[in-house]
């Protein structure tokens, strides 16, 4: 999948971060999610019902599961494995799990746009 | 009565007693006055309060005593020395001024001008009102008796009641210098107020009236048992027999009986029945008859005026237990402040469950058949102090009473509240019959002792989350996610919450709901569905979730509920399945699945086999492994290759990942087996051909075996089929060996393998269109009821056999394999994409 560098957005402090083309929205079917590549971060990007786009950290932080193959609704995401769910709004874990890292998304003409911190 | 007059105030504030009050005349909102700050009023007022109530209504209470709000109920625990009274405070004076509430507490309400609607109380005040609310409670009955009163009418010094906490306060007073004690009555109190006395040294005797102990709430077996119980304590009872006079003049001496006899004692307590407290209904003028008479929204024949608690009489009841209180508590709250406009009582069904002098008791509803047709279970055991009973009308639970033995309270409330169905064996009710292994009651479970082990979750958290705030099973198993792997351990689960919760249960109104998202039972949403042509999981959401809102844990059940309905014309959404159905594989711990091909019947052939061994090299399958219904997985294969694997195998998909029909075992029948009394082989080839891949609420695991020998393990499927001989095949359903194991039900015998089918099909299809989501058949029998499912299937009596058969055709109609399908086109854009490439995968060790 081609990984397009777009813009470099500066932080006071801490590492800056980079959006990235990762793909296409028509690549994700409405409700569900895919995993994709950004400079270097692997993250699941999800297209919910509502039309909204969510990124998250690829992996699940109970026990790795593939989160791009879970359950979704306007407010959370399952993951597969052991049915954790996690809020879109902050990452929380609804029932005790360690957070999930959320990354921004959005659309820009048809392109899935994620922004991660850049990797060292 | 005496009273030590320097001891402090229960629930005061250290600086006395002052609450600023400032009536100024802007303040708009209504005057809410409450007469009686006990168990019933308070519980009103914080009920007015958590519905939002500070902000309509000025509330005012007036309470008799000059405490803030105790917990009466443990004024026995308090007189035993157990607990301290402190701890019973429910509200301080604090409380009320934090929340605006205007105490007047020592202040005795006297009389209503109900035409002026003012109070008058006994310090001279007036205290106008817009509605007023009676909770003015109970008092100790004291019966006439010589010599009980002295000459200013109050008690004779060393005679108590036992219903205050200053009589409680007097009689702890009264035992540092009494020895000898009479405690009149055998009824709850009477009992409990013996047996703190006696702990404290006393020498005590119980005195009577009726022929055995508790005789409201026991029945005479119950009460004798009890009795023996209570005299193995070293407590004197007489029975059958009125105390009539009180010896002494200036102070008791003794108590004379009516039999003549004398008994020396120099302290009385007088327990012998409380009476509501209805004098300021009577002298206002209000309709009084045992208690204030109120309809059924609580109110008086004033429009006005309310009463609650137990000084209220509601449908000729008078009730004297806390939960009836605060059901008027709340019904009332909802009412006035138009939480609930149409809020009513209609009266309660009465459970408790108490310990009185040492002994376990709880009872509910009545104790005694009343009809000829009322069924009745007595287990008596004299010797151990245990008599347990229970009274069945029209197939529900009317009545129970355990007595040294109460285990099985908790179920039995469930069915006595909620009217749950019981087992059919009636001593179930009343006793474990755990084939064996020794069962423990929850209460006597070690705190630390594992309950859901697939979660790691024991007693103690589950506990804990109940006193963490969790008022009901669902949010308990939200929060431990207990009960929430495979769910075996789910009914040990709501029956610990329901002993941590004692009693204060809330109901979860979404446990009758199929799904979580959806506020329907599974019926209603099944009418909705077909009355409202929803196809898709989308539109289900769209058209009956609250704010249409899309639920993630709903979307599996009501993907699998539209299929069943809808067959072929159902529109299917590939978001609203789960993995395992998207990609047609279960899903492994390391994000791998398994192939595990149709194999029906357990039957392969040397050709099959060849080629399931060529694909697991060429896509180098981690492990080939025989699974328990009799088929052959192949674990750890990448999503990306599934697709090519299907078309390399040739095979269709076994179904061993979804919530369906998965396989039907067999043993070799009568082919080869010198035992074998009908083609069991043949017989599960032709069930898995007909119903294969049939999605249904759980899974679905079915055999076939030749003889009773049972080889294929036929008694312990959800359908298991038994060739007993003469062409006669025997049909079994609701039978488990997972994680709870249940041998099946016999449904009936019938002649053919045709009929064999079309009996299994009928069910199947009754299984599907009535069993919750998940519940597998083994809840779902003994939950309809063995008889009423031979009733339906087998003489029609809902006259619905020809629907069932045409639902379930429809079903087969739709089967398409899964993986011929996909393998050729992908449902959706990347249905194969890997989900989890960087990685580094196995978890799970090559062998």
């Amino acid at each position: 999948m081609s990984i397009t560098e777009l813009t470099t957005v500066p932080t006071t402090t801490g590492p800056t971060t980079t959006e990235h083309v990762v793909g296409r929205v028509a690549e994700i079917p409405p409700g569900e999610g895919r995993t994709f590549v950004a400079g270097g971060t692997q993250v699941a990007v999800f297209r919910l019902r509502d039309g909204s786009l969510h990124a998250t950290q690829a992996a699940c932080p109970h026990a790795g599961g593939p989160l791009a193959d879970g359950l979704t609704d306007v407010d959370v995401l399952v993951c597969p494995l052991h049915q954790y769910a996690y809020r879109w709004t902050d990452g929380a874990s609804t029932s005790g799990a360690a957070p999930l890292r959320l990354f921004p998304a959005h659309e820009v003409d048809g392109q899935v746009v994620v922004e991660v911190p850049d990797v060292p | 009565m005496t009273m030590a007059p320097t001891r402090g105030i229960l629930g005061g504030r250290p600086e006395g007693l002052t609450a600023l009050h400032i009536d100024d005349g802007i303040d708009t909102r209504d005057r809410l006055v409450v007469v009686g700050n006990g168990m019933a009023g308070a519980r009103f007022v914080e009920e007015v309060l958590e519905r939002g109530g500070g902000d309509q209504f000025r509330i005012t209470v007036l309470g008799d005593e000059p405490h803030g709000n105790y917990n009466r109920i443990m004024l026995s625990p308090v007189l035993a020395g157990e607990e301290h009274e402190d701890d019973i405070v429910l509200n301080s004076h604090d409380w009320y001024a934090d929340n605006g509430v205007v105490l007047r507490a020592g202040v005795r309400a006297d009389k209503i001008d109900t035409a002026a609607k003012v109070v008058h109380a006994a310090d001279g005040t007036a205290t106008p009102y817009d509605h007023l609310v009676l909770a003015t409670g109970s008092y100790s009955f004291v019966p006439p008796m010589k010599g009980v009163r002295a000459e200013d009418g109050g008690l004779l010094p060393g005679v108590y009641g036992f219903r205050t906490i200053d009589e409680t306060r007097a009689m702890l007073a009264a035992t540092g210098t009494c020895r000898r004690a009479v405690v009149m009555g055998g009824g709850l109190l009477g009992l409990e107020a013996a047996r703190a006395l006696q702990g404290h040294g006393l020498h005590v005797e119980l005195v009577h009236a009726a022929p055995y102990l508790m005789n409201v709430q026991l029945d005479p077996e119950a009460g004798a048992i009890l009795k023996k119980s209570v005299e193995s304590l070293g407590i004197t009872v007489h029975l059958d027999v009125f105390a009539t006079e009180v010896i002494g003049g200036d102070r008791v001496r003794g108590v004379g009986l009516a039999d003549g006899r004398q008994i020396e004692a120099d302290l009385l307590v007088v327990a012998a029945g409380v009476r509501p407290n209805t004098d300021i209904g009577v002298r206002s003028g209000l309709e009084v008859e045992r208690g204030i008479v109120v309809d059924d929204q609580l109110r008086t024949d004033d429009p006005d005026v309310y009463a609650i608690g137990e000084c209220a009489q509601h449908r000729g009841e008078v009730y004297g237990l806390v939960a009836p209180a605060w059901e008027h508590a709340k019904v009332l709250a909802d009412l006035l402040t138009g939480t609930d406009p149409g809020a009513e009582y209609h009266g309660s069904r009465t459970a408790t469950k108490l310990k009185v002098a040492g002994v376990d008791v709880a009872v509910m509803g009545i104790n005694t058949p009343e009809r000829d047709d009322d069924e009745v279970l007595v287990i008596s055991e004299p010797r151990r102090g245990v008599h347990l009973s229970v009274v069945i009308r029209d197939d529900k639970l009317v009545g129970a009473t355990l007595l040294g033995d109460t285990r099985k309270v908790a179920f039995l409330t469930q069915a006595f509240d909620r009217g749950a169905p019981l087992p059919e064996e009636r001593i179930r009710l009343l006793v474990d019959l755990s084939d064996g292994a020794e069962e423990v009651g929850v209460a006597e479970m070690p705190a630390e002792s594992q309950v859901c082990n697939c979660n790691g979750v024991s007693k103690s958290d589950i506990c804990g989350a109940v006193s963490g705030g969790c008022s009901s099973v669902g949010e308990v198993m939200d929060r431990t996610r207990a009960g929430k792997g495979c769910g075996s351990c789910r009914s040990l689960v709501e029956q610990i919450v329901e002993w941590a919760a004692d009693g204060e249960l809330t109901v979860d109104p979404a446990a009758s709901w199929y799904v979580p998202g959806i506020p329907m039972a599974k019926p209603e949403l099944m009418a909705a569905i077909r009355e409202q042509d929803l196809r898709s999981v989308s539109a289900v959401f769209a058209a009956l979730a609250p704010g249409g809102k899309d639920d993630a844990k709903s979307k599996m059940g009501l993907t699998s509920l539209l299929k069943m309905i809808w067959g072929r014309d159902h529109l299917p959404e590939k978001d609203g399945e789960f993995i395992n159905d998207r990609v047609h594989g279960n899903i492994q711990r390391d994000g791998t699945f398994s192939v595990v091909p149709q194999m029906k019947g357990g039957v392969t052939t040397p050709a099959q086999l060849r080629r399931i061994a060529e694909v697991a090299e060429k896509y180098e399958v981690p492990m080939v492994k025989v699974t328990g219904g009799q088929r052959i997985d192949l674990l750890g294969v990448r999503k990306e290759d599934l697709p090519a694997m299907w078309e390399d195998l040739g095979m269709p998909s076994g179904y061993a990942y979804g919530k369906s029909f998965r396989t039907v075992k067999t043993c070799v029948g009568s082919d080869f087996c010198r035992f074998g009394l009908g083609d069991s082989t043949q017989l599960g080839i032709d069930l898995e051909t007909r119903f294969q891949g049939i999605e249904s609420p759980a899974k679905m695991k079915l055999a076939v075996v030749g003889c009773p020998r049972n080889c294929a393990e036929a008694y312990v499927k959800d359908v298991g089929v038994v060739a007993v001989g003469n062409g006669r095949w025997e049909v079994y359903v609701g039978g488990a060996a997972g994680a709870s194991v249940r041998k099946g039900d016999l449904l009936a015998t019938v002649d053919s393998p045709e009929a064999v089918i079309t009996l299994a099909g009928r069910f199947m299809q009754y299984y599907r269109e009535n069993a919750n989501w998940l519940e597998r058949t083994y809840d779902f029998v003994p939950r309809i009821g063995l008889e009423t499912i031979k009733q339906v299937l087998l003489e029609d009596s809902e006259g619905i056999l020809a629907a069932l058969d045409a639902g379930m055709q429809r079903s087969i109609d739709a089967y398409v394999d899964p993986w011929g399908q996909d393998a050729k086109q992908p449902a959706t854009p990347g249905q194969f994409r890997p989900a989890l490439p960087l990685v580094p995968l196995p978890k799970v060790p090559v062998r």
